[in-house]
């Protein structure tokens, strides 16, 4: 297959095509996307310091995926992830400081700390959650789809998983699915070349994940992940199908994580000229940049502007994160089922 | 003897199984070139080669198939799931195919598959990532059940249950894979208890405390404080789940009348439900209280915030023991 570790060399290329898309558009991807970038680079140290508690899956490197498919997402639209998920959570507009302290595991965050950072979620905004389970996210977008279908609602939904879920039997029964009803789902695989430390052509069978879709009938394409706009051309395409009842859209995106599995990561299983690479030519962020510089959109002044507004609003976040108080200890045993059970929760 | 972390232990274990038997492969998610997320499985694959310590795509399903499909034609499969809560995508093929198969094929064939699964909580992980889900395996007929709570006895018991012809579903406690203890490479596996015996770890005479896997240290911290207070607690060390060493049990039972069950999973359906109700069908006259249990509550592990209230520990143990003495 097209291992996307091969793109490496490629260098050429490395500028990204805005298209027509309006300035202020292209202007809120940037904004989006150092939102994710600033989000991350406060969250990892913490992680390591413990102040977040129980490790952590940094989504450095991913941004362009998750706002390029973002972009083409309604408020009342829906995305579903997996452990990899913040990106996806903030480019659905989940409030970073719910997020923050739920990461923090306190009273204040989206699941009052009993969910954490691999199972954030904001059903109000439209994101269905992170998911501990490699793929299972896109099940849960998939029933989100049949419920759209069924309502007659021009809504469409998006299930998020890696090269690793693409390994996974679950993954291909919701494809099958949503391609056989037809439903408006876009199923996207964030390829980032690894599941932990195992690289994907060590572990996977055929030419690439999007053809490997493609056997289910459904449109699937592979794009550039660490390209913004090629990301949302794809998405927005399979959005107007989906919308208009024309079913499912298969997304294979090439992307990079720039830092470990998890925080961390002791990894020596990729070469430092390999992750300095990624970083040097296909940071998603300054790829962008370049190309709003280029339309004369944007001066270093303004990115920095951009940059520190991002990096302002994450501070406010981790502060009131901080300041917040943990779950009270007596609700331990609660809100496992919404009727009452009446057996003896333990002893 | 040489001291060993529980980890190390499990790899020499893992090692010796692969020197002693060609037949003998192990496989799972990462344990080749990182050698497994706790480093169980570290520089196997350099020593033994590709062939025989696998790296596999992240399916679990497809992991326990290929070790059945594996096992029927005359290997020894060591199959590693990365976490407690990732066993459940292979649970059907656990259940519906690995546990059958021997009964099914009216003893044709043998299915030596062993499934290690790093259980429990206690190391400030999330979801999925300290469950004890032992109790669905030891209702599940087919299928041994062990857990083992020191380095001693992970070393024997991993090269226990390979050696076993029956699927074994082979539990480690995470919080304890750092503690050390004495290994014996030397010794004579033959010498070692077998693998479905309990272990009395500490004698009494007052009242018995049933454990396993990481509660087993919890259960002796809170047998030496009971001391301090007069109370002479007996902990034995279960070790096999299923099948439980009722002889062993019901021999301490039957000298202190008193018992209590700890385990970290919830007690609702718990193996403390089953190990209550036998010692009551089989020990009933000699109880002077009855049996009692301390576990998780009813509720999806909590995240780390929260999980010190959750995991049983020396006060809820304690606690127990002194309702066995109020009736
Ligand atoms: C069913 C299941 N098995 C194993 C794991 C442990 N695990 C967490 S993330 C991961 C790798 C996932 O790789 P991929 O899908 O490529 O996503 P990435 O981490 O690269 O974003 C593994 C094996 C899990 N969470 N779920
Ligand atoms: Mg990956």
């Amino acid at each position: 297959m097209r291992a996307h570790t091969d793109i490496t060399g490629t260098v050429p290329g490395a500028a990204i095509d805005l298209g027509d898309v309006p300035s202020p558009e292209a202007a809120g991807w940037l904004d989006r996307m150092l939102l994710i970038r600033e989000f991350e680079s406060a969250a990892g140290p913490l992680a390591q310091a413990g102040a977040i508690p129980g490790g952590m899956h940094s989504a450095i490197g991913h941004e362009a995926v998750a706002v390029g498919v973002g972009s083409v997402l309604r408020p009342d639209d829906v995305a579903a992830a997996p452990h990899r998920s913040h990106h996806v959570a903030l480019a659905k507009g989940m409030d970073p400081a719910l997020m923050m302290a739920e990461l923090f595991g306190k009273r204040t965050g989206s699941s009052a700390g009993r969910g954490g950072h691999m199972h954030l979620a904001d059903f109000g905004a439209g994101f269905f959650g992170s998911n501990g389970i490699v793929g299972a996210g896109v099940g849960l977008a998939l029933g989100a789809a049949l419920a759209q279908s069924y309502r007659g609602e021009p809504r469409i939904s998006a299930g998020f998983f890696g090269d690793g879920g693409a390994n996974t039997g679950r993954v291909w029964e919701f494809v099958n699915l949503a391609a056989a009803w037809h439903l408006p789902l876009l199923v996207v695989c964030e390829n980032n070349g690894y599941a932990v430390e195992t690289r994907i052509r060590d572990a996977m069978a055929g030419e690439s994940i999007a053809a490997r879709a493609a056997g289910f009938g459904l449109p699937a394409v592979q794009v550039d992940g660490q390209d913004v706009a090629a990301v949302h051309r794809a998405a927005a395409q399979g959005a107007v199908l989906a919308r208009s009842g024309g079913g499912p859209t298969f997304i294979e995106a090439l992307t990079y994580r720039h830092l470990g599995h998890d925080i961390g990561e002791r990894g020596q299983y990729r070469t430092a000229d390999e992750v300095s690479w990624w970083e040097r030519h296909r940071d998603p962020v300054q790829r962008l940049r370049a190309a709003l510089v280029a339309r004369g959109d944007l001066d270093d002044d303004g990115y920095e502007q951009a940059a520190g507004r991002a990096r302002a609003r994450v501070a406010e976040a981790v502060s009131a994160a901080e300041a917040a108080p943990l779950p009270d200890p007596a609700t331990v045993t609660g809100g496992v089922t919404a009727t009452e059970l009446r057996i003896r929760t333990g002893s | 003897m040489t001291v060993l972390t529980l980890s190390k232990a499990l790899n020499a274990g893992l090692r010796k199984a692969l020197e002693d038997d060609p037949r003998v492969l192990v496989m799972g998610e990462d344990v080749g070139k990182l050698g497994g997320v706790f480093r169980v499985t570290d520089g196997l694959q350099k020593d033994f080669g590709e062939d025989r310590v696998v790296d596999t795509p992240l399916a679990e399903s497809g992991i326990i198939g290929t070790a059945i499909g594996l096992a029927l034609r005359g290997y020894r499969p060591v199959c590693e799931i990365q976490f407690d809560g990732f066993v459940f995508p292979a649970f059907d093929q656990i259940v519906s195919q690995l546990a059958k198969m021997r009964l099914r094929s009216l003893g044709q064939v043998t299915m030596p598959v062993t499934i290690r699964i790093p259980c429990g909580g206690g190391i400030g992980a999330v979801e999925h990532h300290s469950e004890s889900p032992e109790a669905l395996f030891a209702h599940t007929a087919g299928l041994r059940v062990v857990a083992c709570a020191n380095s001693t006895d992970a070393y024997a018991m991993i090269q226990q249950s390979i050696r076993c012809d029956d699927p074994v579903i082979f539990f480690e406690p995470k919080r304890r894979y750092w503690d050390k203890a004495e290994v014996d490479p030397a010794a004579n596996l033959g010498a070692a208890l077998p693998l479905d015996r309990a272990r009395i770890v500490l004698d009494g005479t007052d009242v018995t405390l049933l454990c396993y896997g990481p509660m087993v240290r919890t259960c002796v911290e809170s047998a030496v404080a009971a001391r301090a207070e007069g109370r002479s607690v007996e902990v034995i060390d279960l070790r096999s789940l299923s099948p439980l060493d009722m002889e062993t049990i019901n021999g301490s039972v039957r000298r202190t009348g008193r018992c209590v069950v700890a385990h970290e999973a919830a007690v609702t359906g718990g193996l403390g439900a089953e190990i209550a109700a036998r010692i009551t069908e089989e020990c009933f006259y000699q109880l002077e209280s009855p049996v009692l249990r301390v576990g998780g509550f009813s509720t999806p592990y909590p995240p780390s915030r929260l999980e010190d209230h959750y995991l049983p520990d020396l006060d809820r143990v304690l606690d127990a023991v002194d309702r066995t003495f109020a009736v």
